[in-house]
């Protein structure tokens, strides 16, 4: 583990990160900095490494070496729940949702507070909860359905309510694992307004094929390729650059 | 949302009244005490799967031996009985007189240690509850923590069965061996055997089983409750939302544990005697297949469950006894082919509608954890609703 004390004013910093399963290097002595309020693109093309760089920033897959700063706050020994409660939250490529629960209760699981078991049992769903549920809802185009059991939600809307579960823990970085993947068109455009909304007050990192998307949205992008950094910098400069169309954006 | 919260406590108020008067006055009208007592035995079964309604149905785990619970209970209770009806004047035959009996059969001549405190009843009641508590807890956190699940898990839990089982039969000087702990009299010198007391211990079982009933509506009511869905449906979203997902499982785990050591306890007492043949793998998986055939995700079907097959059980045996073990394979594969949801979901498709328009005005159910099955479940649920 690096030991050494390389604080830095970034929300989000990863140095010299390194996994290998069996020997093959998913990602390879990675460097990376989220800024505050920054909405930082991953790009690149399959089996580049980008989901997995977010299971080891969120805790799913353990890191080989290198450091995942958080805050100054080292996160590879952190079990997953904790990195959550520090203000880390992961949205998945598929909709995970709670499917026989309705769209209130997805919401009022995900609100922060009773996460213990004791807590869980003597929670009480007061205003606090409900204000919180509906404006949450509100937000991510569903308070219509709050009653409606979540597995009769269309797709998009399932990536929706995942957000919200997202926002409704408030996290200070927020990660999204192909979040308009599957969407209609329209779905897509709301989806771009949502996350300009959600972005205020807290970082966001994206993982995303969509290149008109990510044109849409990013402050920052980063091109991954065989678990290493091809380019980064904005979407202009990266689009321009000859080794990304080499291997990802094509000619 | 109230109004759906309010809908679905009166209709679980209903079931909780059902059952308490099928307990409490259709049974003891309808049946000699002999049968009672038979009814009653069946009963804490229903324990068990009440509690694996919790631990299996909701959040997923299946655990095959419920039965090594369902035993700590009750030799819990066995041993306390033991040594009540073990006094040195009811013994002096023995040459080790004031131990019991089967402990003098096989050369031991002081009691052993662990037996000591059972000469306490308060002791004993406090050990029902924990011994099989501690011992969950144990597993439990042993196999979550380290994110064993699924048919993992339950192959453990079946092999943990076998090596309590094969404990106990062959620790047979400490423990009575494969024949159990037999031949107890008295609680408190109050005879347990007499037709009064059996009356008076079935209705502390359905007294119990009632509280155990509205333990776990309490909990189920809770955000645990659903918490507990959650974990089924999406484990690694609970995780990432924050919550500790291993010590859920734990609870809810132990919480199950619990309930069939209530359960073992009333067994012992009211049958009075307790065996490994109650806490291997095949009465383990026999209470599964209570759960299932109740439907697993309803603790009242879970009742009728246990009270139907046990009841198809006995009289079926009586007739056919070697066709018995056939007759519950195929109940399990149809169970699992036809009606997935049991009784339970049956009732919730067919029978809760017109309960709803009898009983209500109000908006139905919005929602529900059953999936229709198909009609062809109607005409067998007909007539496995004995107790509606």
């Amino acid at each position: 583990m690096n030991t050494i004390n390389n604080n830095t004013d970034f929300l989000l910093s990863i140095e010299n990160l390194t996994v290998s399963f069996d020997g093959f290097k998913a990602v390879d002595d990675l460097n990376l900095y989220v800024d505050e309020n920054e909405i930082h693109v991953i790009i690149g093309p399959n089996g580049a490494g980008k989901t997995t760089v977010l299971d080891l920033i969120c805790g799913r897959t353990r890191s080989t070496d290198g450091s995942i700063k958080f805050r100054n706050k080292e996160l590879t020994d952190m079990r997953e729940h904790e990195i959550v409660r520090e203000g880390v939250g992961r949205k998945f490529q598929n909709p995970s949702i709670y499917e026989d629960l309705t769209v209130f209760e997805n919401l009022e699981l995900s609100f922060p507070r009773g996460r213990s078991v004791w807590g869980a049992l003597t929670f009480q769903r007061d205003q606090d909860v409900k204000t919180r549920v509906h404006e949450i809802a509100g937000m991510v185009f569903l308070d219509e359905l709050l009653d409606k059991q979540a597995a009769l939600l269309s797709h998009g809307q399932k990536q929706w309510l995942e957000i919200g579960m997202l926002l409704i823990q408030d996290p200070e970085l927020l990660m999204l694992d192909e979040p308009v993947a599957g969407m209609s068109v329209s779905e897509r455009k709301q989806t771009a307004k949502l996350l300009n909304e959600i972005t205020k007050g807290r970082s966001v990192m994206v993982v995303e094929h969509d290149m008109k998307f990510v044109e849409d949205i990013a402050h920052r992008v980063t091109v991954l390729h065989q678990g290493k950094i091809l380019s980064e910098g904005s979407m202009a400069k990266v689009q321009a650059d000859p080794k990304v169309i080499d291997v990802y954006l094509g000619h | 949302m109230t109004s759906i919260k309010s809908f679905m406590s009166r209709q679980e108020l209903i079931g909780i009244l059902v059952i308490a008067a099928v307990l409490f006055i259709i049974m003891p009208l309808a049946m000699d005490i002999f049968r009672l007592n038979l009814f009653g035995k069946y009963l804490t079964y229903a324990f068990v799967a009440v509690g694996l309604v919790l631990c299996w149905g909701k959040c997923g785990i299946l655990s095959l031996g419920q039965g090594v619970f369902f035993g700590l209970g009750g030799y819990c209770m066995a041993m306390y009985l033991k040594l009540e009806a073990s006094t040195p004047e009811a013994t002096a035959i023995q040459s080790t007189p004031g131990i019991p009996d089967f402990m003098d059969w096989n050369q031991i001549t002081a009691l052993p240690w662990f037996w000591e405190p059972f000469n306490s009843l308060t002791f004993t009641l406090l050990a029902i509850i924990i011994v099989p508590a501690v011992f969950a807890f144990i597993i439990g956190a042993a196999m979550f923590k380290r994110r064993v699940g699924g048919v993992y898990f339950a192959i453990i839990t079946q092999a943990i069965a076998a090596i309590l089982t094969i404990l106990i039969i062959g620790q047979q000087g400490y423990t009575g061996g494969v024949n159990g702990i037999t031949d107890l009299r008295t609680l408190k010198s109050w005879d347990i055997r007499t037709d009064e007391a059996k009356y008076i211990l079935y209705y502390v079982n359905g007294a119990l089983l009632i509280a155990v009933l509205l333990l776990s509506q309490i909990v189920l009511k809770s955000k645990l409750g659903r918490l507990l869905v959650a974990v089924r449906d999406q484990e690694d979203r609970v995780r990432f939302s924050g919550y500790d997902v291993s010590n859920i499982k734990i609870f809810v785990f132990c919480f199950a544990a619990v309930l069939s050591a209530i359960g073992g306890a009333m067994f012992t007492l009211q049958v009075g005697f307790m065996s490994p043949s109650f806490v291997g793998i095949v009465p383990s998986i026999e209470m599964v297949i209570f759960c299932a055939v109740g439907g697993r995700l309803s603790i009242f079907g879970a009742v009728y469950g246990t009270l139907l097959v046990n009841w198809a059980k006995t009289t079926f045996s009586e007739t056919f006894p070697e066709l018995w073990l056939f007759g519950l394979g195929a109940l399990f594969i149809a169970v699992v082919l036809i009606f997935p949801n049991g009784v339970s979901g049956l009732y919730q498709s067919y029978l809760a509608p017109l309960v709803d328009r009898v009983v209500s005005t109000g908006k139905r159910k919005g929602r529900s954890d059953t999936a229709p099955p198909p009609s062809s479940g109607f005409g067998a649920e007909t007539t496995a609703k004995p107790a509606e």
